[in-house]
C-alpha cells in the first residue's frame, strides 16, 4: 500500500493524478523519466531495425517475398518425329504420366489398393511390396497412358502422385525396328537412328520464373531462365513401303527356309539413299520385354561375312580393267580343281572351257582364280579398299562394323586366291551392297545416307565406264535359265546380280553351316535400285543363294520396282526357268 | 494550399489509378496469353496422337490385308499396266 503519510508530502513535484489533494500520489520525479528514456530507446531499437531492414540488408525481406510468389515453372520440350522420306510418322513422342508414391503418406482401404494394382496391371503384392519400402519415393509405374491415371487421381488416395513424362511409339513397330532402335524410359535413345541421331532429335527442357497470385494462376512473367528447345524431326532416306516389302519377303523367307537369320538391304543407285534395311529376327520396339541379344542385332551393319561368289565380280573388273581378259576371253577350268601351294580349291561341277562373261554366270571358282593370279595383290586390296571393304563406314549409324580385310602384304599365295572369290575376308551386308554402285552406276560410287538428301553427293569414280558396263552385262547372264540364279528373274525389268553361297567359319573351320546371299540391281538398263539379300543358316533342304536368296531379290525388287513407278524396260513377259539348276561353286 | 496544388494533386491521383489500371489489364491479358499457350500445346499433343494414329491405321500390313479380305483385290498383271513418265504424253 501506498497510502503513507510520507508519500504525500513529494506534492507538487509529481504528476497529480486526482484533483483532491488528499489522493494526491507524491512520485519521485527519476521514475517518469526513466520510462521516457526506456521508450525512447525502444522505439529507436525498431527504427534502426526498420532502417536495417529497408535499407541496408534488403536480401532476405525481398527472399520471403518472392517464396510466396515467385515459382519457377519447367518448361517440357518434346523428343522430334522421325518420319519417312514421305512424311509418314515412324517414330513419335506423346506424352504420359509416372505413377509415384510416398509410402509413409498411403492409407487407404484395401478395396482402393487392389482397384490402383488392377490399374496398374500389377499384382497386389508386388504393389504391396513397393509400398512397405522405407524411401521416401517410390515409382509404382511408368510411362502409363493418360486416361489411366486420371483414373487413378479419381481414387483419391493419399501420398500417390503423378508426374509428366514422354513414351516413344512406333507405329510400324517390328518392321523398321533396327533402323529406328528406340529410346528408354527417360525418352533417350539406345539403338538405331535414336541412339545416332539422340542430340538433335533430344529436346532441351526450359524453366522461365513467374509470379502466381493467392489462386495459383501465373499473372506475370519475370522472365526465362533458358528458353526450351523441341527436339528437331528428322527425315530418313527410308521408303516404307518399300520397307514393309522387304520386311514381309525377308519373313517369309526365313521361315520357308527354316533359316537362323536374315537380312535385306534396298539402296537408290542415284542418291546413295537406304530405301529400306530389314532384319530378322526382329522385335517390337512397342513392347520390349524379353528381348534377346540375336533379335536386337542389326546384321545389315554389325555382323559380317565371308561373302563368297558375291565378290567375284570386282575380280572379273579388274582384270578387264587392265586388259588381261575381255569379256569373250575364254579359259580353261577343267578339270574344275586346282592346287596352290597345299590347299586345293574347286568347282562345284567341272565346267571345262569358259568365257569370261560365263565364269560369271556359271560362277567359277577355278575361272575366277586362274584370273586372278595375274593380277598383283595390291591391285585387289587398292579396288577393295576403294569400294569400301575393310574400311571404317561413315554412315552415322551406331555399332556400323569395318569388316576385315588384311593389308596385301601378308597375303599368302592361296589367301591371293581365296581373295578373288569372296573367303578370307569379312564384309557386312550393307558393305556389299554399296560396293556394288560401281556396277550400277558405270564406274562409280557415291556414299550412302540414312537420311533424306536435297543433293546429289559428290560421285568418286573407281573403274572405267566400259569395264563396268561390261560386268553389268555378264552379271545380266547370271539370271538366265543357264545361270545360277534363273529364279532372281523379274517380270518385265531386265536384271542383274550375282549370287553367294559360303561355307560359316565355326571355331575356325568350315562347318556345313551356310550363307547364302544375292546382292542385284534393276533395271539393268539403267539401274535405279540395289537389292541385297543375305540368309543365314538355311536349313531346310535347300543352301544355294539361287534357291534361297536369289527368289526373295526377284519378288523385292518386282514390288519396289513396281513402287517406284519404274517402267518396264524388257518386253520379256515370261519368265523362263530351266529344267537342271546350275549351281554355284561353294 | 494553392490551385497548383490541388491540380497536381488530381494529376497524380489519375495517374495512380490509370497505373492500377494498367497493371490490372496486363495480368488479364496475360492470364488470357498463358491459357492460349496451354491450348497450343494441347493442341500441338493432340496433333502429334493423330498422326500417329494416322500411320497406325495406314500401315502396310493392315492395307495390304483390307485390300485383299475386305476389298478382294489383286496385284495387277504387268500386261494390264500403263506407266505414266513425267513430261510424256
Amino acid at each position: 500500500m501506498r497510502g503513507t503519510p510520507r508519500s504525500r508530502t513529494a506534492a507538487g513535484r509529481g504528476v497529480p493524478f486526482s484533483p483532491s489533494p488528499v489522493l494526491a500520489v507524491k512520485l519521485p520525479a527519476w521514475r517518469s523519466r526513466v520510462v521516457l528514456f526506456l521508450m525512447f530507446v525502444a522505439f529507436a531499437a525498431l527504427a534502426v531495425r526498420a532502417f536495417w531492414l529497408q535499407a541496408i540488408s534488403t536480401e532476405f525481406l525481398q527472399k520471403q517475398g518472392a517464396t510466396r510468389s515467385v515459382r519457377t515453372l519447367e518448361l517440357p520440350a518434346t523428343r522430334g518425329k522421325i518420319t519417312d522420306r514421305n512424311g509418314e510418322v515412324l517414330a513419335s513422342s506423346l506424352p504420359v504420366k509416372a505413377v509415384w508414391a510416398i509410402p509413409e503418406d498411403v492409407e487407404a482401404p484395401a478395396e482402393k489398393l487392389r482397384e490402383l494394382a488392377r490399374l496398374l496391371d500389377m499384382s497386389q503384392p508386388d504393389l504391396k511390396k513397393k509400398l512397405a519400402s522405407d524411401r521416401s519415393f517410390v515409382y509404382l509405374k511408368r510411362q502409363v497412358e493418360n486416361d489411366v491415371t486420371e483414373r487413378i487421381v479419381s481414387l483419391g488416395i493419399p501420398g500417390i502422385h503423378t508426374r509428366k513424362e514422354y513414351k516413344r511409339f512406333y507405329p510400324v513397330g517390328p518392321v523398321a525396328a533396327h533402323i529406328l532402335g528406340f529410346t528408354n524410359v527417360e525418352d533417350i535413345g539406345q539403338e538405331g537412328i535414336e541412339l545416332a541421331q539422340q542430340s538433335s532429335l533430344a529436346g532441351v527442357t526450359g524453366s522461365r520464373r513467374v509470379i502466381k497470385d493467392r489462386l495459383g494462376r501465373v499473372i506475370e512473367d519475370i522472365g526465362f531462365i533458358r528458353e526450351p528447345r523441341d527436339g528437331r524431326d528428322l527425315t530418313l532416306s527410308i521408303d516404307s513401303n518399300i520397307q514393309y516389302i522387304a520386311y514381309t519377303q525377308l519373313r517369309n523367307a526365313v521361315e520357308v527356309h527354316k533359316a537362323k537369320a536374315g537380312a535385306i538391304v534396298v539402296l537408290d543407285v542415284r542418291t546413295g539413299e537406304v530405301m529400306a534395311l530389314v532384319n530378322m529376327p526382329t522385335y517390337n520396339p512397342n513392347s520390349r520385354q524379353g528381348l534377346t541379344g540375336a533379335q536386337l542385332r542389326n546384321r545389315v551393319m554389325t555382323d559380317t561375312f565371308e561373302p563368297g561368289s558375291t565378290m567375284k565380280p570386282f575380280t572379273v573388273a579388274l582384270a578387264l580393267e587392265n586388259n588381261l581378259v575381255t569379256p569373250a576371253t575364254l579359259i580353261d577350268t577343267a578339270p574344275g580343281k586346282m592346287t596352290i601351294g597345299s590347299a586345293t580349291i574347286g568347282d562345284a561341277h567341272p565346267h571345262g572351257v569358259l568365257s569370261v562373261a560365263q565364269i560369271i554366270q556359271k560362277s567359277s571358282n577355278v575361272g575366277t582364280v586362274k584370273m586372278a593370279l595375274q593380277l598383283e595383290p595390291r591391285q585387289m586390296w587398292d579396288l577393295f579398299t576403294a569400294v569400301g571393304f575393310g574400311q571404317q563406314p561413315h554412315y552415322g549409324f551406331p555399332g556400323a562394323v569395318a569388316g576385315r580385310m588384311r593389308p596385301y602384304k601378308s597375303w599368302r599365295p592361296i589367301e591371293h586366291a581365296t581373295m578373288s572369290y569372296g573367303h578370307g575376308i569379312s564384309v557386312s551386308l550393307i558393305q556389299i551392297a554399296r560396293s556394288y554402285m560401281i556396277f550400277a552406276r558405270d564406274g562409280d560410287t557415291i556414299p550412302l545416307s540414312f537420311q533424306k538428301l536435297d543433293q546429289l553427293p559428290q560421285a568418286q569414280r573407281i573403274i572405267s565406264e566400259k569395264t563396268a558396263r561390261a560386268v553389268r552385262d555378264m552379271m545380266e547372264t547370271v539370271v538366265n535359265p543357264a545361270g545360277t540364279a534363273p529364279q532372281a528373274q523379274v517380270r518385265g525389268y531386265r536384271v542383274a546380280g550375282k549370287t553367294g553361297t559360303a561355307h560359316k567359319l565355326v571355331g575356325g573351320r568350315y562347318a556345313n553351316k551356310y550363307v547364302a546371299s544375292f546382292v542385284g540391281f534393276a533395271p539393268a538398263s539403267d539401274p535405279r535400285i540395289i537389292v541385297a539379300v543375305m540368309i543365314d543358316e538355311p536349313s531346310n533342304g535347300q543352301y544355294y543363294a539361287g534357291a534361297v536368296a536369289a527368289p526373295v531379290f526377284a519378288s523385292v525388287a518386282a514390288s519396289a520396282l513396281r513402287s517406284l513407278n519404274v517402267a518396264p524396260d524388257s518386253t520379256v513377259t515370261n519368265v523362263i526357268m530351266p529344267a537342271q539348276p546350275v549351281l554355284e561353286s561353294l | 494550399m494553392n490551385k497548383r496544388a490541388i491540380l497536381l494533386l488530381a494529376v497524380l491521383m489519375l495517374c495512380a489509378l490509370t497505373l492500377v489500371n494498367a497493371q490490372f489489364q496486363a495480368r488479364r491479358l496475360f492470364i488470357a496469353l498463358e491459357h492460349t499457350q496451354a491450348r497450343q500445346r494441347e493442341l500441338e499433343i493432340t496433333w502429334a496422337q493423330l498422326q500417329l494414329e494416322q500411320s497406325q491405321l495406314a500401315k502396310h500390313a493392315r492395307i495390304e490385308t483390307q485390300a485383299k479380305t475386305v476389298l478382294n483385290m489383286v496385284v495387277p498383271a504387268q500386261n494390264r499396266t500403263q506407266y505414266l513418265t513425267a513430261g510424256a504424253h
